[in-house]
């Protein structure tokens, strides 16, 4: 259940970490050009960013209900050393909440300038947010900070096992980085939907190359990234790492599997690179990879869930990479934007990809942690709740959330069709 | 006060805020559902919208902080009560997702039948999660949720008397506290027939609220034996007396047309109720649980408090900016005539081809140090390497487009 509200909640706080940027990048730039196109642009993504904020405050608020719906017995015992990390969170989220609502009420009623500042904040709090949620999920994932007596945590040192924790920097990274791929493929692959039907104007070309251009750079240098990251997972988490790979043996020496099912302790109709695994792991190609094999099999997450969603985000994650690259080299060698219909057909499916690589992503941190919730340290079946009617819940709360989404692409089609608000026509000057 | 009951002075603080604010949100929502058709209903329903959006979701983040803090400070005292009242907290939440769902999709909607629709939806939330939270907190106050996972009853935990009463005086006080306010901003706005139509709300709503808090002490003497000798002695008794005089002042000043003022009274009236309870029950928490006993370890409370105390230095300023903002009308629905006069100026033709080398250069740094090198100090000056990259590759690429 949780895993859904995350699913729905992860992409809006994608765009709480990046999109307020962007908003304001565009803002900049028409205090300095004074060019209106820019102004209105500014505008109307503010109002995307207000509904989706509205929609993140409500996913968000269920998923702290659910941390007490769900996991009582996980908030009984660990509150005390995971706790504050929510209530930072909370803080962030007040901010946000509250410059919103300066923000996104205050265009043409502030001085540029003020108006401006208060949508400062909103960015800043969109990381600091973030930030500390990573850091409780870096915990659960890696615990430290305390020590568990008779089923009750001592010694707790709750700032130690939130932000002294190395498990939390490179989840960090992983998940901004994340945050500025799929805002900036969405965004971008929306106005090339709209390039595809022939609306190409000035104002569209602009709302394009901003969001396509950080993405574009943000998605290689997550393939760099994401390489740290498995490797601090290879020292902190063998076991998922074994699950990522379908290793199931502990290998000196081991081989990269790439595509392919996992069964009986193989992985059947991959490609195989030897020795890849050790190398990308630990710098060594003969370096001994531990294997599923080191814990019992109750010990072992889903394998072959772990396994694609790994596959899905790794493989999305460099088709990404390749397309950004792509843009890139003809926006800087020949400073114009791309003009093969196929490029744009490649954006406007990035956006929808990106999405499904970010929640693969989230599987493949999440199911790769099972059975555990805190790893190493408490059991997910023991710390989910004793009340019944929980299946009763589920139902009525996905049923919730289909409406919710289809309200969210309700109203912004709503938001897309209403006219542009420019000084001159811009969908004259298509095709330059 | 020793030094575990201070996150519970937090989440008490926090509690009454979100009543005094949210109450007055949902508040808002049941003057809508009730305004009826026609030209007046759908300027009721438009008035209350306006008065709201720019604060809701501020109002509505109370209610996360009074969870974070408690789940943080007092752990097993929050498993055991978000456990035991599972349903009304479910109930709750739907409530809240409705409500907000409602404020999003607002903005969408073009033709007067999808914005009725939309009210409906959210105006019948705003009954239900006032309820379900005030039938919860009469379930604590009047002992029902033991400690454990689940260990109460599933349904009479909640729906018992205690429970129904302080969930009807949860809608009734919201009521209440939103009239009060819309009548405020309508005299703000000079929109003489909205002030004259909420005051007599706010009157009725008054008196409404007032009888069910006094009528209630009787329910609280036969169900809740513990809790009302709790409430008529000592310090509480000073709390009821405060409310019931805060919310007799109130009525008086919304009678005198007051309503700036009436807004702080009714808000001293709905606090002094929930400071009433807690001195009533201190320093039990949950049957056979004491604060201290619920308290988590001595450096968790200490670091919580800290963060609290941190964030309300950045937090009280914000919202008391946004508060002003709106007070004053500056955030207001009715356009101004303040057009916007950027400054002059050209973007300066960037130096492309330099920021581009600079750009190569940090993702060549960022390559070697984060995906090479091993050590910790490499890895953080590879990641801000390569954070350097997407900053100056973005605006070397970006240009003109």
């Amino acid at each position: 259940m949780q895993a859904l509200s995350f699913a729905v909640h992860i992409p809006l706080v994608c765009f709480g970490i990046a999109f307020p940027a962007m908003i304001l990048y565009v803002e900049w730039r028409y205090l300095r050009s004074g060019d209106q196109l820019y102004l209105t642009l500014a505008k109307r993504w503010t109002k995307v960013m207000a509904a989706l904020f509205a929609v993140g405050v409500i996913t968000g608020t269920i998923l702290s209900f659910e941390m007490g719906l769900l996991w009582p017995n996980f908030t009984a015992t660990f509150g005390s050393v995971f706790g504050l990390g929510f209530a930072i969170e909370g803080f962030s989220f007040f901010m946000e909440a509250i410059f919103i609502g300066i923000y996104v009420y205050g265009w043409e009623r502030l001085s540029p300038r003020r108006h401006f500042a208060s949508g400062i904040p909103i960015a800043i709090a969109g990381f600091t947010g973030s930030l500390t949620v990573i850091a409780v999920n870096a915990w659960m994932n890696h615990p430290s900070g305390f020590r568990l007596s008779g089923g009750r945590a001592l010694d707790v040192d709750p700032l130690a096992a939130l932000f002294g924790n190395r498990y939390l920097w490179h989840e960090l990274v992983h998940m901004y980085i994340a945050g500025y791929i799929v805002t900036g493929f969405v965004v971008a692959g929306c106005y090339a939907v709209g390039r595809l039907r022939g609306r190409w104007g000035r104002y569209e070309r602009t709302a394009l190359v901003i969001p396509l251009t950080i993405a574009a750079l943000a998605a290689p240098v997550q393939v760099l990234v994401g390489d740290w990251a498995a490797r601090e997972v290879a020292t902190t988490q063998p076991v998922k790492l074994a699950a990522f790979e379908g290793l199931a043996k502990t290998t000196k020496g081991a081989s990269e599997h790439v595509l392919g099912w996992y069964s009986n302790g193989q992985v059947k109709y991959g490609i195989v690179i030897p020795k890849l695994l050790s190398l990308l792991a630990f710098h060594n190609p003969n370096a001994s990879v531990q294997g599923l094999d080191t814990v019992p099999a109750a010990l072992r997450p889903p394998i072959n869930v772990v396994r694609l969603a790994f596959q899905a985000m790794v493989g999305i994650g460099t088709l990404l990479a390749l397309l950004g690259a792509i843009y890139l080299v003809v926006r800087v060698r020949r400073k114009r934007l791309p003009q093969s219909i196929w490029f744009y057909r490649a954006v406007a499916a990035a956006g929808p990809l990106s999405l499904v690589a970010l929640i693969a992503g989230w599987v493949t941190t999440e199911v790769g942690r099972q059975p555990w919730i805190v790893y190493g340290v408490m059991l997910t079946k023991q710390a989910v709740t004793g009340a019944s009617g929980i299946p009763i819940g589920y139902g009525t709360l996905a049923l919730i959330y289909l409406a919710v989404a289809i309200g969210v692409v309700w109203i912004l089609r709503r938001l897309a069709r209403s006219p542009l608000a420019l000084p001159e026509p811009t969908t004259a000057a298509a095709g330059s | 006060m020793h030094l575990y009951d201070v996150p519970l002075a937090f989440s008490l603080v926090g509690l009454a805020l979100y009543v005094v604010l949210a109450g007055a949100d949902f508040g808002a929502g049941i003057w809508q559902l009730v305004a009826g058709g026609g030209p007046g209903g759908k300027q009721i329903r438009d008035h209350a919208h306006h008065s709201m959006a720019p604060v809701w979701e501020a109002n509505h983040v109370w209610l996360i902080f009074v969870l974070t803090v408690t789940w943080t400070a007092y752990p097993s005292a929050f498993g055991s009560i978000a456990s035991t009242l599972s349903i009304p907290l479910f109930v709750a939440a739907l409530g809240i997702i409705v409500r907000g769902a409602a404020y999003a999709l607002r903005a969408g909607t073009s033709t007067a039948r999808e914005l009725r629709v939309i009210d409906t939806v959210s105006a019948s939330a705003s009954i239900l999660t006032p309820f379900a939270l005030g039938s919860m907190a009469g379930a604590i106050a009047s002992r029902r949720v033991p400690v454990g996972n689940a260990a109460g009853h599933l349904f009479s935990s909640w729906l018992n008397p205690t429970s129904l009463l302080v969930g009807t005086l949860a809608v009734a006080a919201s009521a209440y506290l939103a009239a009060v306010y819309l009548a405020a901003d309508a005299t703000r706005l000079r929109e003489g027939e909205l002030e004259r139509q909420f005051r007599a709300r706010a009157l009725a709503a008054g008196l409404v609220a007032g009888a069910v808090a006094i009528g209630g002490l009787l329910v609280v003497h036969a169900d809740a034996h513990r809790l009302y000798h709790g409430l008529v002695r000592g310090g509480a008794l000073g709390g009821v007396i405060v409310s019931l005089l805060a919310g007799a002042t109130t009525l008086a000043l919304v009678w005198a047309r007051r309503f700036e003022a009436a807004r702080y009274t009714a808000a001293l009236a709905v606090a002094a109720v929930i400071a009433a309870w807690a001195l009533a029950q201190n320093p039990t928490l949950l049957p056979g649980l004491t604060i201290q006993q619920a308290a988590a370890s001595h450096d968790t409370l200490v670091a919580l408090i800290v963060a609290v105390l941190a964030g309300g230095v950045i937090l009280f300023p914000s919202l008391a900016l946004l508060f002003r903002l709106v007070l004053a009308g500056r955030l207001d629905h009715a356009p101004t005539a303040a057009p916007l006069l950027p400054r002059d100026g050209v973007v300066a033709a960037s130096a492309s081809g330099l920021l581009g080398r600079v750009a190569g250069a940090c993702l060549i740094a960022g390559f070697g140090l984060l995906t090479v090198a091993d050590a910790p100090w490499a890895h953080a000056i590879g990641v801000t390497a390569l954070f350097a990259f997407i900053a100056t590759g973005f605006l070397a690429a970006v240009g003109e487009p």
